[in-house]
């Protein structure tokens, strides 16, 4: 019959068996609706924020219901039409009466300067004179910053949010899907047919491999929604500074994911039924919220931040805010990086001694050590 | 040719296999058989390399197993796994891959392979949406879709209705017959011993008995006879170092201490008329079985 007859198969390669292993992990998740919806939502919640930051910058809402002005005369000239509404009239008095009668907010006008007014500018308003019309006509120094570029305060802190966010949702979303494959393969006992067909290191290369490329792919969509969004409306300044820092955070991120994606798939082989998998990969969760609070509560705290750059969990978020805001010399990134490269072997190798220990072992939760041993 | 060659495994204290060694022979299907905990699973799982042994080695064509060996052996664990939400063709291509098919390849074995067992209409069905004995029909086509040079099936018959069986049953002889070694082992001695050419008996770690299922049965036969005569045989139970498991008229089965005796019964029986039947009775393999591993 035609199926004895034997096929004789190339050894098939170490990287190709992990690719379709990595292939099986991406199709499948691309056919889960859950994951379709929660990326598309996520995308949503960062073009939702871009937006408002950049109606925040405007002004608000109301930015476009622009304050009436009359002006008498040159003055004129030193309003920005941008942001006022400029009627010009011929004279002081017409000025005064238009603000009298109320179809205007605000009239300026020029007189001859005294000692009390300079500059022979005088705001006329009925109440109040209007937010911003007193500090368009201010003439204000240049402002030159020796140190940094600068970026200070709110910013400071929302650029550490962001990146810290980023990084703690994608690898929760995606550690624990790698945990849940993990456990599925455990409590389908499917794994004892994929042992003997390939190598543990090769299935757990395959699925870090496949879940990570996911979540590059979700990172790297998130970052052209914000830098579409930041552009079109009109932020562009923002994104300039942010360029250098966001490939580091890239960099980071790619290496950072895989250490906490071979920590969330080692732990979760511990136990073999899905209801176990919170509490196996609890201690994970904590370790990927370290960088998230560490950075957004110590982020004008040098100390802090440099430790939190070096430390290989909190590295991807911590070393691009500091390089953000120029604190970090050219060097320190390298050996931030090293120091987290070096982790992530390690742990790779850890995370299969305890796959390999524990993939066999049915039931309640298998204890570290006891997986260890093997 | 498989050959497991003194295996020994320990968990933590406990010993689980001791000296464990047997052949398994291209183009004939082995029996393994053995108690709950006898060993078997544990094995089978060192011959698939998912499991370390402590010593000892599987040997094929009288060199040992390598890595790229291993992956060209069709396995079905015990614990039959799936991915539930997979489709069954979809999933069976994958796994001939990861044996190292081609796609080309992979999908062709798929196709025919679940025409065979009767699952060609269900190829694009999730797996959670078959019956359990199709899930297991899956599960065979799994260990069978890469073209394997030797097989090892634990239970592959358990949970199977009396029609699946055959099925699976060509499916396998097929196999065997192409000269694959085809290694199973199940609870049930009636299929065992209806299915297998060699049988081995395992129990508490250990090899039993092991053999072709005729030499086996020849070998613990002991001195039973069945005889058929024209003539009562009730005078049998007469003759001193007999004993009459059972007598109908011309019909008697009995143990005699010694060989030389059942000539002697033969020769009274000539005597006293004409002689049908005159016959070793071979013992079932449950009653090697049970004789064995006691």
């Amino acid at each position: 019959m035609s199926t004895t007859r034997p096929t004789t198969p190339d050894a098939p390669s170490v990287l190709s068996t992990t690719w379709l292993v990595a292939e099986r992990e991406m199709t499948q998740r691309l056919r889960s609706k859950a994951f379709l919806f929660s990326s598309a939502s996520l995308i949503v919640l960062v073009l939702i924020g871009v937006l408002l930051s950049g109606f925040a910058a405007g002004g608000g809402f109301s930015g476009d219901e622009k304050t009436r002005v009359a002006a008498a005369g040159p003055v004129a000239a030193l309003l920005d039409t941008q942001t006022f509404d400029v009627e010009s009239v011929a004279s002081n008095e017409d000025a005064r009466a238009l603000v009298r009668e109320g179809s205007v907010d605000a009239a300026v006008i020029a007189e001859q300067p005294t000692q009390k007014n300079p500059t022979g500018v005088t705001i006329i308003a009925r109440d109040k004179a209007p937010d911003g019309l007193s500090d368009a006509l201010t003439l204000r120094p240049q402002v030159e910053l020796l140190s940094g570029d600068g970026v200070t305060g709110p910013l400071r802190f929302i650029m550490a949010l962001a990146f810290g966010l980023i990084f703690m949702m994608s690898a929760v979303t995606f550690g624990s899907v790698i945990a849940q494959s993990v456990v599925e393969e455990k409590s389908t006992r499917i794994v004892e047919i994929l042992m003997s067909t390939i190598s543990v290191r090769v299935l757990l290369a395959g699925k870090v491999l496949g879940n990570s490329l996911l979540a590059f792919a979700q990172v790297a969509a998130i970052a052209a929604v914000a830098i579409v969004g930041l552009s079109a409306t009109g932020q562009d300044a923002l994104l300039a500074g942010v360029g250098a820092p966001i490939i580091w955070f890239v960099v980071f991120f790619i290496f950072g994911f895989v250490l906490l994606a071979a920590l969330f798939a080692g732990l979760a082989s511990l136990v073999s039924r899905q209801e176990d998998v919170g509490s196996a990969i609890t201690p994970v969760t904590m370790l990927v919220m370290i960088p998230y609070f560490g950075v957004a509560f110590f982020n004008d705290n040098p100390v802090v931040m440099s430790v939190l750059s070096y430390v290989p969990f909190s590295a991807p978020v911590g070393m691009p805010v500091r390089l953000f805001f120029g604190d970090a010399l050219w060097w320190e990134p390298l050996v931030s990086l090293a120091i987290l490269l070096v982790s992530v072997v390690l742990v790779i190798l850890l995370a299969a001694r305890i796959y390999r220990g524990s993939l066999l072992h049915t039931g309640g939760k298998l204890k570290l050590s006891e997986a260890l041993r093997g | 040719m498989l050959e497991i060659r003194g295996i020994n495994k320990s968990f933590a204290t406990r010993q689980v296999l001791t000296n464990m060694s047997f052949t398994i022979a291209p183009g004939r299907m082995t029996g393994f058989v053995g108690g709950n905990g006898a060993g078997k699973t544990t094995t089978m799982r060192i011959l698939l390399g998912v499991l370390g042994s402590d010593s000892g080695e599987v040997l094929l064509n009288r060199s040992p197993l390598s890595e790229q060996d291993r992956r060209r052996i069709g396995y079905m664990p015990e614990e039959r796994g799936l991915y539930p939400k997979m489709k069954v063709a979809e999933q069976i291509t994958y796994f001939a891959r990861l044996h190292g098919l081609s796609a080309d390849a992979a999908k062709r074995n798929t196709a025919t392979l679940l025409e065979q067992l009767g699952l060609g209409e269900r190829g694009g069905d999730t797996i959670e949406s078959l019956s359990l004995g199709n899930q297991q029909r899956a599960q065979i086509a799994a260990a069978l879709v890469h073209d394997p040079i030797a097989l090892v099936l634990d239970e592959p018959f358990s949970g199977l209705d009396p029609l699946a069986v055959d099925v699976v049953l060509a499916v396998l002889k097929e196999r065997a017959q192409a000269g694959v070694p085809v290694l199973f082992s199940s609870h049930q001695l009636d299929i065992v011993e209806r299915l297998c050419d060699d049988i081995v008996i395992i129990s508490g770690g250990q090899v039993r008995a092991a053999g072709p299922a005729q030499s086996l049965r020849d070998a613990h036969r002991g001195n039973r006879f069945s005889l058929d005569g024209s003539a009562d045989a009730g005078w049998v139970r007469e003759v001193p170092g007999i004993s009459v498991l059972n007598f109908d008229g011309g019909h008697v089965e009995f143990d005699a201490d010694t060989a030389e005796r059942a000539q002697l019964v033969l020769r009274g029986a000539l005597e006293r008329g004409e002689v049908h039947a005159f016959t070793p009775v071979r013992p079932s393999l449950a009653q090697i079985y049970r004789e064995v591993v006691q």
